[in-house]
């Protein structure tokens, strides 16, 4: 069974076609690529999947649940995580605190429980202090836990971007335009460390991304937008040689 | 972010705080306790070395900083901008009369009513916390200049009900209240709100609170249910709000419906911004400084009534974070927050990694 099923998906912002049936199924486990030029609608899909819009039409199920018509964070709870194309950390907050931020669903505490701070208050909030080390830890951020996120080096605001969405205990991760502003040294890390997340949380991933490189690097299948719609599906290597993505991308004249 | 820096202060300060840190660590767990009964103690005795006049301008001091930590929650660690806190301040006040001078009295507790005094407080600060609400709700589509103006109303429309209910007053104010409001009670629950404020801030709701303030889309997209948090904020800030109110009206022992007006609220909203926002030791700083400042000013009488507004021009545009801004006073951060008790948690957490061995792909251990 597929971990999430989008059918005829379609968004329309005013008299703008963003979106037009848009189909994906994705099995457990896969490494998928959205690509397409500035505008096709790529980072709308994921707006549409997280609910920060609400679908003109088509449906969306994950793991079951039909996504359409649900809240952000109730969408996030089920699984679904996502980072930004611009970087949106919470910027005056601590590296800690922003990681821990993306607790919030996972902890279950009353505003009683916190006032009077209750067993239960002191329990859990132990558990998601250690937790967000481990996983600062574990991303490379342990020397800057304290550290204010805005002063944290861009390569390093990328990764505790990441480290957020994971601290949300997803099962499917959408990441849009990761690699976007970084040096080729900061590529071949990044896309080391996205092979390596999947493996040890267990992930599907959709990846946005613009670097070419990265894209037929990592990803098992890959979709092409242009406009909206989509204009081809398959392996890397099929995407390549494929007359429409070359004439979306670098126009007519170059096919023919 | 430019923050700014007190060398007298902190002149004053480090040698306290070494002084404090060579204490044996049992001795300086019970250092705060022991601070807060100490001055419990000078508060109850007061009244015999203090003369009314300056009882009272504590006891003013001891509300306003309710009053301030309470909309800071607000408009400093949600990062809104209500205008309006004066309206709930005035439910409390009547609530809390009306049940000190009607109703405990009508049910045969008049010779109570000075032990009653916590409960109607309590009870003002729900109703008070229930009007909370009308602002929570908007506040769900509603963000910035548009919800300003929302709180604007609701401190409008509260003004204008409390003056057309001829059985309180109207316009002429409700009268009758004990002098129950004394310097050791309003102590007691400024230290009870801090302690309370302080706790939610440092918990799961103080920092979803925050991120509404950071990235409100951001902040739901990493799970943050933003109106289970909009309204914890708004009706525990009316809450405490309502809770000054009862006390504000036991201690001038008569209210009307213009001591709530929109001057009451700037008042606040300058406490607010003068102390800092999202600081709690900024919300104490601020309003015992302004309080305090106001009474410096008696002498240019009505004149002094443009200084706060104006302060509130002169702070936005050039101190907007204020005196304590985003800064805490280490004393009201929980202990295994502070910056060294995270340091030694990550360290040990590290040192776990280490002895399994766990590759990570991004070097963590050689740093």
């Amino acid at each position: 069974m597929p971990v999430l099923r989008i059918r005829g998906l379609t968004h329309y912002f005013g008299g703008l076609r963003a979106v037009h049936d848009f189909n994906l199924d994705l099995e457990p486990g896969e490494l998928i690529g959205i690509i397409g030029p500035n505008g096709a609608g790529k980072t709308t899909v994921f707006n549409l999947i997280t609910g920060v819009y609400r679908p003109t039409e088509g449906e969306i199920l994950f793991n079951g649940h039909n996504l359409v018509g649900k809240r952000p964070d109730q969408i996030v709870s089920l699984g679904i995580a996502r980072t930004f194309q611009t970087i949106r950390l919470f910027k005056n907050l601590s590296v800690l605190d922003n990681v821990r931020i993306a607790r919030f669903a996972r902890m279950s505490y009353g505003v009683p429980a916190a006032m009077f701070r209750l067993p239960r208050y002191v329990r859990e909030e132990a558990q998601t202090r250690e937790r967000a080390l481990e996983l600062l830890d574990l991303m490379g951020l342990s020397e800057q836990a304290n550290w204010v996120a805005s002063s944290l080096p861009y390569g390093l605001q990328r990764r505790l971007e990441i480290a957020r969405a994971l601290a949300t205990e997803p099962r499917l991760l959408l990441l849009d335009e990761p690699a976007a502003g970084m040096n080729p040294g900061e590529i071949a890390e990044l896309m080391e460390l996205i092979q390596w997340i999947r493996r040890r949380f267990d992930l599907t991933i959709i990846l946005i991304e613009h670097q070419m490189r990265v894209v037929m690097g990592i990803c098992e299948r890959i979709k092409v937008l242009d406009f909206g719609e989509t204009i081809a599906e398959g392996t890397p290597a099929e995407i390549q040689n494929n007359p429409r993505v070359i004439e979306a991308y670098l126009g007519e004249e170059a096919v023919a | 972010m430019k923050r700014p820096s007190f060398p007298f202060v902190s002149r004053v300060s480090a040698p306290l705080r070494a002084t404090y840190e060579s204490l044996p660590s049992p001795v300086r767990r019970w250092t705060m306790p022991a601070l807060l009964v100490v001055f419990f103690l000078v508060a109850l005795l007061s009244p015999s070395f203090l003369n009314l006049y300056w009882q009272q301008v504590l006891i003013y001091v001891g509300i306003n900083i309710i009053l301030t930590a309470s909309l800071n929650l607000v408009n400093g660690y949600m990062g809104e901008f209500s205008v309006g806190h004066a309206g709930f301040m005035a439910v409390g006040a009547y609530v809390a009369s009306i049940l000190t001078v009607w109703v405990f009295p009508r049910w045969g507790l008049g010779a109570y009513v000075p032990y009653l005094f916590p409960v109607a407080l309590l009870i003002g600060g729900l109703a008070a916390g229930l009007t909370g609400l009308v602002v929570a709700f908007p506040s769900f589509r509603t963000r910035g200049d548009y919800l300003a103006i929302v709180t604007l109303a609701w401190n409008m429309i509260v003004k204008s009900v409390l003056e057309n209910i001829d059985a309180i007053g109207g316009p002429r104010g409700f009268m009758g209240m004990q002098k129950l409001t004394s310097v050791a009670w309003v102590y007691v629950w400024v230290v009870i709100t801090i302690y309370l404020l302080r706790n939610l801030v440092y918990s799961n709701y103080g920092r979803g609170t925050l991120s509404i303030r950071e990235d409100e889309i951001a902040s739901s997209l990493v799970s943050v249910d933003t109106r289970k948090v909009k309204i914890t904020v708004f009706v525990l800030a009316a809450f405490f709000a309502g809770i000054a109110g009862g006390l504000f009206a036991h201690i001038i022992q008569f209210i009307n419906p213009r001591s709530f007006s929109i001057l009451k609220s700037t008042d606040v909203l300058v406490m607010v911004y003068l102390g800092g926002i999202g600081s709690l030791g900024g919300s104490i700083l601020g309003a015992t400084v302004y309080t305090v400042l106001l009474e410096l000013l008696r002498p240019l009488q009505v004149w002094r009534w443009v200084v706060g507004p104006l302060l509130l021009v002169l702070l936005m545009i050039f101190r907007p974070y204020g005196m304590m801004g985003m800064r805490e006073w280490r004393f009201l951060v929980p202990r295994e927050e502070r910056v060294e008790s995270v340091a030694a948690l990550m360290a040990r957490i590290r040192r776990k990694r280490e002895a399994v061995a766990a590759p990570t792909p991004v070097g963590g251990s050689s740093d």
